[in-house]
């Protein structure tokens, strides 16, 4: 067993609105070991998002807390790298630029962010796209430089929200299988928020799946296949039909809340 | 061929009747040449105003004296000089303090109610008092124009700060971005699209002051030879300065345009 990196406890989170207090978070425990591939799973409404957000430091737990590596989070840190769905790059600087800028704002050695750079650019097929801004790139593309931006902090978690949840089916395989070869390389802990049961199956060690409101853990299931995983095999099918229990029961209890409502 | 080159002046068609049937009007006698001159005297006033009005004697004068030696070019740059120094001076006082208002609740809570008791007073109000400070020359006409380009620049500014997309906050606190690089990196180039509106907006507003100003503060300048020509009855040249002030219009403009697109270049709506 690795070292234990993330530790969440007891966290509960609260959102004051007019309509009344809404518990997105409810008695979280959790316990994520160095390397682990976590997918944290459930409909729109479980708080999925706002445990991410919790452990990247941008909204606080109202009880309980988050430790990473000793130290309990208070605030956001390059140790723990964040990709967006919406990708988040910013439209004024090259691919290049985006990239380097968690280094650069280091005042990191020029050689070495260059060194860097070009290893990134090349690991995630981006070399030629190094002087476009990124209204010139392609959805998929773009979640590439998000996805080398945060590696480029060197930070040991990286967070990913629904990163892939815009793209097209094929892009979005082509950049699961990417991410796997950048997990694999790289040694980083990755906690991938998806409501995508196939998703989650076909990347992570674990799933956590939560429920709606008030979100809990409501099951933490270990996957042991190899990888590659094969979408199509009896293995993955069998866990496809158990968490799609699970995770539909959820949504059901979500469109009943909501009676025609859409959205989060 | 033929057709394709009709197809590509037509829009010449329209101002050249026009100009013809303005000809021909004054003309006939039916219109009174001071009031009304023909196009055909106010192109020849034009030249007489352009050309230089020395012989141009190569041992004792530069080129460039000799061009500057005929009103035109000294009146364009006389004029071009004021809304240049006018508004670099209204946008690097509007710059900053729109940025920190926009940045900041407090700053902006203490002086917004200045701002908007001050911000309806048209620039040109300020003649009157802006003599009385500055006398005459170019500290008033400057000080206008200045103000004219202040208003537009520093509400844009306000308003691109607040309009920046919270992602891109929240990325680079994720990054580790202190408050300094946040606001060099992040929040200065995610609001230049306003910025770079609010100052050709403000470059409008000040050229309008300038030329108001040289009619009243100065003796130099598009603005004053329009006025100077009055004194005279020089319809003629009345019309000839107008369009002269049309085209250093036009020359900033189209200057200002190249400079935002290049400024832009990454901004997804100039596609």
């Amino acid at each position: 067993m690795t070292a234990l990196q993330i530790k969440i406890n007891n966290v509960h989170k609260v959102f004051k609105g007019s309509g009344g207090d809404v518990v997105a978070l409810k008695g979280i425990d959790l316990e994520i070991h160095e390397g682990q591939f976590v997918c944290l799973l459930g409909p729109s409404g479980c708080g999925k998002s706002t445990l991410l957000n919790a452990i990247a430091g941008f909204s606080l737990p109202t009880t309980g807390n988050i430790v990473v590596n000793g130290k309990e989070v208070r605030e956001p840190g390059p140790d723990r790298g964040m990709v967006f769905q919406e990708y988040a790059l910013f439209p004024w600087m090259s691919v290049a630029d985006n990239i380097t800028f968690g280094l650069r704002i280091k005042k990191e050695d020029p050689k070495k962010i260059e060194a860097k750079l070009e290893e990134l650019l090349t690991m995630l097929k981006l070399t030629e796209f190094r002087d476009r801004y990124p209204k010139d790139l392609s959805g998929g593309m773009r979640q590439r430089v998000a996805i080398a931006r945060v590696l480029a902090l060197d930070s040991p978690i990286m967070l990913m929200d629904e990163p892939f949840g815009a793209l097209d089916a094929l892009t979005r395989r082509s950049l699961q299988d990417e991410l796997l070869k950048v997990w694999f390389e790289y040694k980083k802990t990755i906690i991938f928020v998806t409501h995508s049961i196939e998703e989650a199956i076909y990347l992570s060690d674990r799933i956590v799946v939560m429920s709606y409101r008030p979100g809990t853990v409501k099951k933490d299931i270990t996957v042991k296949m190899p990888r590659l995983r094969d979408p199509t095999g009896p293995e993955f099918n069998a866990l496809k039909a158990e968490l799609s229990e699970l995770v539909m029961s959820e949504q059901l209890r979500f469109e009943k809340a909501h009676m025609g409502i859409t959205g989060d | 061929m033929v057709k394709d080159f009709f197809s590509r002046i037509k829009g010449i068609w329209v101002p050249l009747i026009a100009v013809i049937i303005w000809e021909l009007l004054v003309r006939s006698g039916k219109v009174n040449p001071q009031i009304l001159p023909a196009p055909s005297a106010v192109l020849v006033r034009w030249y007489h105003y352009v050309i230089p009005a020395e012989v141009h004697d190569p041992k004792t004068m530069s080129y460039v004296k000799w061009m500057f030696s005929g009103e035109f070019f000294g009146d364009m740059w006389a004029s071009f000089y004021r809304v240049f120094i006018g508004c670099l001076i209204g946008t690097a006082l509007a710059l900053p303090l729109g940025l920190v208002m926009g940045a900041s609740t407090k700053v902006y809570d203490y002086f917004n109610p200045l701002i908007q008791v001050l911000r309806p007073i048209p620039p040109i109000a300020y003649i009157p008092l802006s003599i009385l400070w500055f006398g005459l020359g170019n500290a008033p006409a400057v000080f206008l124009i200045a103000l004219g380009a202040f208003f537009p620049v520093l509400m844009n500014t306000i308003v691109g700060v607040r309009a920046v997309d919270s992602i891109y906050i929240r990325a680079a606190r994720n990054m580790g971005a202190n408050p300094f690089v946040m606001f060099t990196q992040v929040i200065l180039p995610a609001a230049t699209p306003y910025i770079l509106s609010g100052i050709r907006i403000g470059i409008g507003t000040g050229f309008i002051c300038m030329i108001v100003a040289e009619m009243i503060a100065v003796n130099s300048g598009l603005g004053y030879r329009i006025l100077e020509a009055r004194e005279y009855f020089w319809s003629d040249k009345i019309i000839a300065g107008m369009f002269s002030i049309g085209l250093l219009g036009l020359a900033i403009d189209m200057v200002v345009d190249r400079l935002n697109s290049y400024l832009l270049r990454w901004h997804r709506g100039l596609e």
